[in-house]
């Protein structure tokens, strides 16, 4: 095996082995990287430069992640290197601040090689609403890889660094993830200070991680889990240690399986797959049970005027005035606000901006915003009542596969709509985990979706490391296929 | 749902976003498809349910009132488009 | 008169910054002046990525407020968004208070100019943050935006439409501005705009009770300025309904130099909005032990102090109310007092001689440039007849211009009363033997020769002889005579 295929704790066993070094872990990734990028264009700023001073900077930290390398979605804040959202309007910008995952990143002596990208403003499923590049899937480059992080789910999948950050407001994590075959972990809302992540739905953000498999999951997060004082949202628990959830033991787990999932709307291939992974876990001591979860359709509908309302106002803040882009094309201060917005901003972005405006405007207020907090606490509400019967919940990460680049752009309703397995995951600010469950007829990746209770993700940890570590789906490999 | 070319820009004007001739009617389509389809809240049972404010338990969550030293001017003004005596410049500003 | 047919309502939103050592959301520092954007950090820039905390100091700053103006504390509070783009105010929306502001319901007690005492009820109080400042620039004819004042935390309190004329918003806002300074949430320095208010004007023919349509005069920060708005706003207001037309209802800006109001036309169509529980903060629950520690945390109020004033201090009622109604003076008395006694001179000489002095220059008791030392000080030399109280006048004109020791004024200017026996004698005489006829008066029987001759002689020692031993003097050389 390449260096850059294994996990991260394997390279941590190797590394105690002293069968590698880090220098070696280093390199290989960067010509991982200088050997795929041109195909997977995942990065928007890679950093792999100066990689031997960066280690010497980090050689006095004790910590055994010191050295290793991550990669860092486009929209954390990095003090020094460009965070641009994937956005003409911040193409430019760096941050004077770290964002407080970034902190804690730092203080391991993690090195990020890179900034990865993304749908802008994370607006999106594809990767295809970045304004830079699109980022192919590993598995068939003609492809999307999932978004809105599709960069790090690619640049994961393809080797290029061990493990990523990603951000998750409707399945952005957990989607490409899927798509791309790796793991991916939205936590409970309020595990990840979101201080310092550019905030799309600032009630729905959180970041998270992917990762090759669920052991690295479990150790990405334990670093980046952790009460901040710098957001309120954040939860003040004790911390916990997530690696003590690698249990190979499902033994008398209850399961609920929503009928709801397993629609018209889903693909018969992954409809197929999850029906094996229900199996599975019979067959591996858990008890498996249909359950109802009548709310995904009202949980999209209300997703979509939430996060809209709430990207129209934090998006405000774009102004071309502080940083950002302005447009050359001004005689006065309106002409920066407006100009500036609408050439900074890619079409994505401005019509999420005017639906959630307008559902905010007076008059429609009631109608749409005051009703979809509603259905919110409706959900919640859905979801509790299933909490009570199960420890947790198993659906499709998504309806379908990747899907061919370009094939959806011009149709938003459809691209929104295939958001419907992860979205009621966001709306109740659960915790919810891919885990990769094999491939379709033509190679391209499946997944299912873990959803735990508030704060219980050890459960789904669990769930998914007990799944991975009795199935051979993570043997699989991308194949770049042109 | 009937969204109507007045009100389409009356919504990109408050939002500061000026809309090209050619991509108005497409934001129209689109922004009616999904409002219809986001209309389905309305048929929700929510019934004497309230509100979701807030993601989860959290409230009180409050700062002590102590000065941190405020960050170096030049760091802020880093990404200022433009920029004069320490401040951000804009066009006149008649108040 | 054609006002006796029109009836005036006036409300007042009254924004007075909070004396909290932090922003509201950040912990830069509130310290006014300062370099621009020197107290500012990424949070009150609104850079990408950043969160805003609450102050715990905000809360219990406004819940302070609302119990002193016998409010009702709303337990389950929330901050809410506020959008709308200006170059002054970063985030592009401001976080403020919707549907469920801090305190509401509440009611003050004015004077209403006439003798009575009239109930002005305040409909909420609710905690925002400030805006930045826009400074012009003369040389390249552009704005420059300075942060230093966004997210300075204030607090908007307002009234309902009780007010029914200039001198009734005149006393509600000087009492407003009085309990917000005794309870010491606000130091209410209305030339640096710590307080100013937004005022509602509209009249209605008497016997009406539809309410006429309003305009609204914003960001007033001056007494003065806010009694010459209305009365300029009333009459305008009548001159055109009763030229049959309509009052428009429209945002004014007041112009002091002009006196007349502007229309502000900058918003193109209606301002919407769009207000929205703000995501970044969580909900306020205000515990009823909550309320109680706070409300014990409040000081005497003016009523009170007031009555202890007439017992105390054996004030009269009149000067009990002058003194109480500004917490400034009223501390200056007690703390004056307390260093050199003589209640009653310490309460003329601020009651007379400062408050003329303040009127003269338009100027509020927190600015008076010195303090209960100096005050004490000059009282003592008075009392010591170390100077005479038109010395001592003097000394107090230089105060507010240069404020040292008042015994450090003296010997600079050379006023040190001239107490000297020889001295006096040396000027007595001189007089004496220049105003003969004076001294038949006086051996006639007029006293007002007297007050003359020691009158003269204090113009001849520049007010510096002791008037006492003057009146001595004169009259002991004249009865030699």
């Amino acid at each position: 095996m390449e260096i850059y295929e294994l996990t991260v704790h394997e390279l941590l066993e190797k590394l105690d082995k002293k069968e590698i070094t880090k220098k070696q872990i280093l390199d290989s990734y960067a010509s991982r990287i200088s050997e795929k990028e041109k195909d997977v264009q995942a990065f928007i700023t890679i950093t792999d430069d100066n990689l031997e001073e960066k280690l010497n900077n980090v050689s006095s930290n004790p910590s055994k992640f010191a050295g290793l390398p991550i990669g860092i979605k486009d929209n954390i804040c990095t003090k020094g290197v460009k965070t641009t959202c994937a956005s003409k309007m911040l193409e430019n910008f760096v941050s004077p601040y770290d964002a407080t995952v970034m902190e804690k990143i730092n203080a391991e002596g993690l090195i990020s090689l890179g900034k990865l990208n993304m749908d802008e403003f994370a607006m999106g499923g594809s990767t295809e609403h970045s304004y830079f590049k699109k980022t192919r899937n590993p598995w068939n480059l003609n492809k999307v890889p999932g978004g809105s992080s599709g960069g790090s789910a690619a640049a994961v999948a393809s080797g290029m660094v061990p493990w990523a950050l990603g951000s998750d407001t409707g399945g952005s994590i957990r989607e490409p993830a899927s798509f791309c075959g790796i793991v991916g972990l939205k936590p409970t809302y309020g595990l990840v200070s979101r201080y310092g992540l550019v905030a799309f739905a600032s009630s729905l953000d959180q970041i998270g991680t992917l990762t090759k498999d669920v052991e690295d999951t479990a150790i990405l997060l334990n670093i980046i889990a952790g009460h901040d004082s710098k957001d309120t949202t954040s939860i003040n628990h004790e911390k916990e240690d997530y690696t003590l959830a690698l249990k190979d033991d499902v033994k008398g787990l209850k399961i609920g399986v929503p009928i709801e999932y397993f629609g018209e709307g889903i693909d018969k291939e992954v409809r197929e797959a999850i029906n094996k992974v229900i199996e599975k876990y019979k067959e591996l001591g858990a008890t498996v049970e249909e359950c109802s979860l009548n709310v995904a359709e009202y949980a999209l509908a209300t997703y979509y005027i939430i996060a809209c309302a709430e990207a129209s106002s934090n998006l405000g803040r774009f102004d071309g005035i502080r940083y950002g882009y302005r447009s050359k094309n001004y005689e006065n201060l309106k002409d920066i606000y407006k100009n500036s917005r609408s050439e900074g901003f890619g079409s994505e972005v401005k019509r999420r901006i005017i639906l959630g405006t307008y559902v905010l405007s007076s008059g429609y207020y009631d109608a749409y915003y005051k009703k979809a907090q509603q259905v919110r606490t409706l959900v919640k509400k859905e979801f509790a009542k299933n909490f009570e019967k199960y420890d947790v919940i198993l659906a499709p990460t998504a309806p379908n596969v990747a899907f061919d680049i370009g094939s959806k752009i011009d149709n938003p309703l459809q691209m929104y709509l295939s958001d419907i397995c992860t979205v009621p995951v966001n709306i109740a600010g659960l915790p919810g985990i891919n885990v990769p469950c094999g491939l379709n007829n033509e190679g391209m990746p499946i997944g299912f979706q873990l959803i735990g209770k508030p704060f219980d993700e050890s459960t789904i940890i669990r769930a998914a490391y007990t799944y991975e570590k009795n199935t051979n789906f993570r043997k699989n490999k991308p194949e770049f296929k042109k | 749902m009937q969204v109507s070319r007045e009100e389409l820009l009356h919504i990109a004007n408050l939002a500061d976003l000026k809309l090209k001739d050619e991509e108005i009617d497409t934001y129209l389509t689109h922004l009616e498809e999904i409002l219809n389809y986001a209309n389905i809240v309305n048929s929700a049972p929510i019934e004497g349910l309230e509100e979701t404010i807030g993601m989860n338990d959290n409230e009180n969550v409050f700062r002590k009132d102590e000065v941190v030293p405020s960050y170096k001017r030049e760091e802020l003004l880093q990404n200022a488009p433009e920029e004069q005596s320490g401040m951000f410049k804009i066009p006149k500003v008649m108040n | 008169m054609l006002r006796d047919n029109y009836e005036v309502v006036i409300g007042l939103e009254v924004h007075a910054e909070l004396s909290t050592k932090t922003k509201i959301f950040c912990s830069c520092p509130t310290e006014f002046g300062g370099e621009p954007n020197t107290h500012c950090c990424p949070i009150c820039m609104a850079l990408p990525g950043t969160l805003p905390v609450l102050n715990e100091k905000v809360v219990e700053y406004a819940v302070k407020a609302g119990l002193a103006m016998n409010c009702e504390i709303e337990k389950n509070s929330k901050n809410d968004r506020k959008n709308y783009f200006y170059p002054d105010l970063p985030k592009a929306y401001q976080i403020s208070q919707y549907d469920r502001p801090l305190c509401k319901c509440g009611k003050i007690t004015i004077d209403d100019g006439l003798g009575e005492q009239k109930v002005i009820r305040i409909t909420r109080i609710h905690i925002e943050e400030d805006a930045g400042k826009l400074n012009h620039d003369d040389f390249g004819g552009g704005s420059l935006v300075d942060l230093n004042r966004a997210g300075v935390p204030l607090i908007e309190i307002v009234s309902e439409p009780d007010i029914r004329s200039s001198k009734e918003a005149e006393n509600y806002l000087r009492k407003v501005k009085s309990i917000l300074e005794y309870i010491e949430v606000s130091d209410c320095k209305m030339q640096e705009g710590s307080l100013r208010a937004d005022v509602n004007v509209s009249v209605r023919k008497k016997g009406d009770t539809k309410l006429g349509t309003r305009t609204e005069m914003k960001n007033m920060n001056s007494f003065h300025s806010i009694v010459r708005g209305i009365e300029y706003e009333i009459d305008r207001q009548i001159d055109v309904l009763e030229a049959g037309g309509k009052v428009e209802q429209e945002t004014l800006r007041w112009d002091d130099v002009s006196g007349r109001t502007f229309s502000m036309r900058d918003k193109e169509d209606a301002q919407d909005y769009r207000y929205f529980p703000d995501p970044d903060l969580v909900a306020i629950h205000l515990s009823d032990e909550y309320i109680e520690n706070v409300k014990k945390t409040l000081p005497e109020l003016p009523e009170s102090r007031k009555v202890r004033y007439l017992d105390e201090y054996k004030l009269t009622e009149r000067e009990a109310k002058l003194l109480t109604a500004s917490k400034y003076l009223s501390d200056l008395f007690e703390q004056t007092v307390s260093k050199c006694g003589n209640p009653k001179a310490v309460c003329n000489w601020i009651l007379s001689d400062i408050s003329r002095i303040l009127n003269e220059e338009e100027k509020e008791p927190n600015e008076i440039p010195f303090n209960s030392d100096e005050l004490s000080e000059l009282i003592t030399l008075i009392d010591k007849g170390t100077i005479s109280s038109a010395i001592a006048k003097k000394v107090l004109e230089e105060l507010f211009k240069d404020p040292k020791a008042p015994s450090k004024i003296i010997e600079e200017k050379g006023w040190v009363q001239i107490s000297d026996e020889g001295a006096i004698k040396e000027i007595v005489l001189e007089i004496l033997a220049n105003n003969p006829q004076s001294i038949q008066d006086y051996k006639g029987g007029k006293d007002r020769a007297l007050g003359f001759l020691v009158g003269q002689a204090m113009k001849q020692s520049k007010g510096k002889a002791n008037p006492q031993m003057l009146n001595k003097m004169f009259i002991e050389e004249m009865n030699k005579m």
